[in-house]
């Protein structure tokens, strides 16, 4: 996994409580057995017309928002299913944080599997953010995990934000999770026996 | 010892390994394989040169993408027989039991799991799927994890997992007739909300749930996911040992005997302390329609579409009105007088033989309204076979329903059974989303008798008052 630091970029603000994976990325597209190749499908429907032509009303079609890196979203993002497809469309496309006022818990959790930073801000700064992002299409923002800061480029606003040191540091150092629990496979090992479930 | 929760039983028996800071390593005693979240799992594994670690506690079938027509009829979509092929090949000398499509034991994950008795009480069980609530009826810990988890429990047989908190959702009174399942769990979701259970394991107790019959209990647990909690689960008692008695894969003689023993040590002891509780009263629950495009957005059979200028929060307003955009419908509208093109009676939620049993009574003697097309489909094979000799298929027949073979069908718009835009569809399924049956259609959850009664009405009924033949 790459290791994720430091960010800055454009954030695209996208308005909605509740986004789904489902929304996200539609199952019609989780055919696919590769990892690779999702971001063209992100929010399909949202940002396609029914002919095709990409939706102009939609913020990812906005001419000033290009390259975006971090997404900015209402409350309870990424509810729904359990699709690792979510993230991955998400990263394929480019963006590496995600900011809501909370997060689904499965989403929450994919993310850090994948080398996305989802952050958690209070309701009331995610909407400060939320009107600047719609009043200045194409601001930028940045964010250091180590020290667990994000903020505007223009300085006009400054967040710190929490996040488990566990996942940080995971994050931080771009660690392989499997390759973590199997310096303790004596231990896995050891409850097999202990319960009787040896294979 | 202070009393504990159920769920601090099951986790604390299954802590392999604990780190202050860090999530605890916990054992998983069953993960179920489907081919949607799994072919980037075997694929890491290849890639990292590991093997998978228990393929004894490990089942494989295919269920998400699977048309539902008969099997003699080919798999026509390239990309989706590709991914089918793609288990079959990534399963291929592995030694993990794989149920495909032509397999007596295949169906939907959460409904082959307890159906052939490899869910078990005091479990742990997980699938790349987030409706692996639903085997926390039996009273296990179930959940649903991401393709890069898949590829951690086969590696390693283990989970990383921060300690979820506790919440008890106590149902008193039962449950007025003609309310079934999967409206209490809907009527729990409208009241807490669609990310009220977030970081929780919600235990269903009560009266109204104790008196559920285990597909009941499913239903329930099913649809936690949609009020936002990891999992959801409810005590065994003698209807959990009863169900699990003399299924393929449960312990069998004296094993279950001892097995039954353990499992009665299980429920939550008295005075144990939830971070949460919250009370419903059965007696207050109608048959529910939900009106809008999530699971929260629910009304009762008897009341009208909300007007998005009630809601008091800017942010409800706007995802009220922007439901009621997508879904095509007028505030204050009665929900009797929605009017359906399609009925879908099937999803893991409401596909075991006692919501098709429930369906079929309704229909029984009629038939399907003209211009409705309404399909069944059952959740596994076995139940299909059930269904058949109970003679089901053919009430369903003689009424206009198509009788399908076992798959997810249109619960997720992934395989050919999907709505046309602008379809209105009574579902027994448990998402409403934006285009989650298929691209601009719109979604009605209900129970299974509610669905079968708007097919043969051509709208919304109250099954309260509906005339069996
Ligand atoms: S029936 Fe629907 S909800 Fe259930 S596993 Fe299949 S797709 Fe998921």
């Amino acid at each position: 996994m790459e290791p994720f630091t430091k960010l800055s970029g454009v954030a695209a603000p996208l308005d909605r409580v509740n986004v789904d994976t489902d929304q996200i990325i539609p199952a019609v597209h989780l055919k696919r057995i590769e990892r690779t190749g999702y971001g063209q499908f992100l929010f399909g429907p949202l940002r396609f017309n029914a002919d095709g032509e990409p939706n102009p009303d939609f913020i990812l079609n906005h001419p000033s928002i290009q390259n975006p890196k971090f997404l900015v979203a209402g409350r309870n993002f990424g509810c729904g299913s359990s699709r690792e497809h979510a993230p991955w469309a998400l990263e394929d496309y480019g963006f590496r944080c995600i900011i809501a006022p909370s997060f689904a818990d499965i989403f929450y959790n994919n993310c850090f599997q994948n080398g996305l930073l989802p952050v958690v801000l209070l309701e009331e700064q995610v909407a400060a953010l939320m009107d600047k992002l719609k009043q200045q299409p194409g601001a930028t923002l940045s964010v250091d995990l180590e020290a667990q800061r994000l903020w505007s480029d223009d300085g006009e606003f400054v967040f710190s934000f929490e996040v488990d040191p566990f996942r940080k540091r995971c994050l931080l150092d771009g660690l392989d999770d499997i390759g973590l629990t199997l310096l303790h496979e004596d231990k896995i090992s050891d409850y097999e026996r202990r319960m009787g479930v040896a294979g | 010892m202070p009393p504990k929760t159920m769920f601090d039983k099951i986790w604390d028996a299954h802590v392999v390994h604990q780190e202050s800071g860090a999530p605890s390593l916990i054992y998983i005693d069953l993960h179920l394989v489907h081919e949607v979240t799994s072919p980037q799992a075997f694929e890491g594994l290849r890639l990292a040169g590991r093997e998978v670690r228990r393929p004894d506690l490990t089942v494989a079938t295919v269920d998400h993408n699977t048309p539902t027509w008969e099997l003699s009829r080919p798999v026509v979509d390239p990309i989706s027989k590709r991914q089918l092929d793609a288990l079959a090949v990534n399963l291929k000398d592995t030694g993990i039991a794989f149920y495909d499509r032509f397999s007596r034991n295949q169906g939907i994950v959460h409904v082959i799991g307890p159906d052939l008795g490899y869910t078990q009480p005091g479990m742990t069980v997980v699938c790349g799927d987030s409706h692996t609530s639903t085997h926390g009826a039996l009273g296990c810990f179930a959940l649903g994890i991401g393709t890069s988890e898949v590829e951690h429990v086969l590696a390693t047989q283990t989970l990383r997992q921060f300690k979820p908190r506790t919440m008890e959702v106590r149902v008193k009174s039962p449950l007025p007739t003609g309310v079934e399942a999967k409206d209490l769990i809907l009527g729990i979701i409208g009241q807490i909300g669609v990310n009220g259970g977030a970081g929780h394991v919600i235990e269903y107790t009560g009266e109204a749930v104790r008196s559920l019959s285990m597909d009941g209990r499913m239903t329930v647990c099913n649809m936690s996911i949609e009020g936002g909690a990891r999992a959801g689960m409810i005590a065994p008692d003698e209807t959990t040992f009863e169900y699990v008695r003399g299924r393929s894969f449960a312990p069998k003689g004296d094993d279950f005997e001892a097995a039954v023993d353990r499992w009665r040590k299980l429920p939550s002891d008295d005075g144990a302390v939830f971070d949460r509780q919250v009370v419903i009263d059965a007696a207050s629950l109608e048959p529910f329609v939900t009106w809008g495009t999530n699971p929260g957005m629910v009304a009762k059979i008897t009341d009208r579409v909300p007007d998005p200028a009630s809601f008091q929060q800017p942010a409800e307003r706007e995802a009220a009105q922007r439901a009621l955009d997508y879904m095509a419908l007028e505030p204050d509208t009665p929900i009797q007088d929605i009017a359906i093109d399609r009925v879908f009676i099937g999803a893991c939620t409401n596909s075991r033989i006692e919501d098709l049993r429930a369906a079929a009574a309704v229909v029984k003697g009629k038939r399907v309204n003209n211009g409705v097309y309404a399909m069944v489909v059952p959740g596994s094979a076995r139940v299909k076979e059930e269904a058949e000799e109970e003679g089901l298929h053919r009430i369903f027949a003689d009424a206009g329903f198509d009788w399908r073979v076992a798959g997810c069908s249109m619960c997720l718009g992934m395989n050919p059974d999907v709505l046309q835009p602008g379809e209105r569809c009574a579902s027994t399924s448990n998402r409403n989303f934006e285009n989650r049956q298929g691209k601009g259609g719109r979604t009605h959850l209900v129970s299974p008798p509610m669905a079968a009664a708007a097919a043969i009405a051509g709208h919304f009924v109250d099954i309260r008052e509906w005339k069996t033949n």
